[in-house]
């Protein structure tokens, strides 16, 4: 097993240790859990669970927030 | 006045004081726009649901300036072209957020972004099965209006004019017709320019007005989002009062009785 995953996140490749959980993933960028929302593999991840969801080697994911919008 | 008791509306169970829908998009800073949505008075803004910027995730947001504790956020599907777009940007703002009462827009080109139905009313149904509540911005066609309601839109919000246009509500007809033949809220969508217009939008008989770009860019926001208050519950109290009759020539006010 490598050291590392590579992932695509928002539409750019990342880096993250292999083992890593989704709520390591959005820790490590820097974001509050709570102000966001995660698609992984096109499936919406419960904010509950982002813990427990371990990554694998190619996995999309999308991370958004509200922005203004009328 | 006759009226007794506070002139509410409810929209899936939930009831709000303002009529007035206020967007949170193209302001200068977000100081500006929250000052806009103090001044508006609205209850409800609609917002976007977007990537967050992963190069720099310290970047201010909108909620630590609008508190979503305070404000009902309205998660908009703003930008989807599909129901199946729509629909995914709708679980994650619901993910996000931790609400059900959505606005679904599936919209057909981006020359007029005028609503695509087909599509609109396809993410409609799907959204209300999954326990969504979607208030859907639509065409100014009361069959189709009655074709959402059927789906399980719990508000239609048709436009009065392209979004961002401020032409103003074109077609005060389909609009009274929808408002008769609807059993859930109304509200103008799109197209409002100034005060007057969203008058008339509540003079037609609709709960409410949805709007952005009329107070976003006009040249003092927060000015045009309190015009927009009063405006919003004068035309709602000229409708309640029920106006006059219209007559083809002139009736004097003062008796004609003893004059000298």
């Amino acid at each position: 097993m490598a050291d590392e995953l590579l992932l695509t996140v928002n539409g750019e490749m990342r880096r993250i240790a292999a083992g890593s959980t989704i709520a390591d993933l959005v820790a490590s960028l820097g974001l509050d859990p709570r102000k966001v929302a995660v698609e992984h593999n096109a499936q919406i991840a419960p904010r509950s669970t982002l813990g427990d969801v371990a990554l694998d080697d190619g996995d999309v994911l999308e991370i958004v927030h509200f922005v203004g919008g009328g | 006045m006759t009226e007794t008791t506070a002139d509410t509306w409810t929209v899936a169970g939930r009831t709000f004081t303002s009529r007035l829908i206020v967007g949170t998009g193209k302001y200068k800073d977000f100081e500006q726009n929250a000052a806009a949505v103090a001044a508006s008075g609205a209850e409800i803004v609609t917002v976007a649901v977007r990537r967050v910027n992963v190069s720099d995730p310290k970047a201010p947001m909108l909620t630590d300036y609008i508190d979503p504790k305070k404000i009902t956020y309205l998660p908009n599907t703003a930008g989807c072209f599909t129901a199946d777009d729509a629909i995914r940007t709708l679980r994650l703002a619901r993910e996000a957020g931790g609400w059900d009462l959505v606005k679904l827009e599936v919209l057909g080109e981006a020359r007029t972004l005028y609503p695509d139905m087909r599509e609109t009313l396809k993410a409609t149904e799907v959204l209300a099965k999954e326990g969504f509540l979607p208030m859907v911005y639509c065409v100014d066609d009361p069959i189709a209006a009655r074709q959402l309601e059927e789906a399980g839109a719990v508000a239609i919000m048709p436009l009065g004019a392209p979004i961002g246009s401020g032409l103003g509500i074109q077609n005060k007809v389909t609009v009274r017709l929808i408002v008769e033949g609807a059993k859930v809220p109304v509200l103008v969508d799109a197209g409002v320019g100034t005060a007057s217009e969203a008058a008339v939008a509540m003079e037609l008989g609709c709960d409410g007005v949805l709007m952005n770009t009329a107070i976003a860019e006009a040249k003092d926001p927060i000015r045009m989002a309190r015009a927009m208050k009063l405006a919003v519950e004068a035309g709602r109290d000229a409708y309640l009062a029920g106006r006059m009759q219209t007559r083809r020539y002139a009736d004097p006010s003062s008796p004609l009785a003893g004059l000298i």
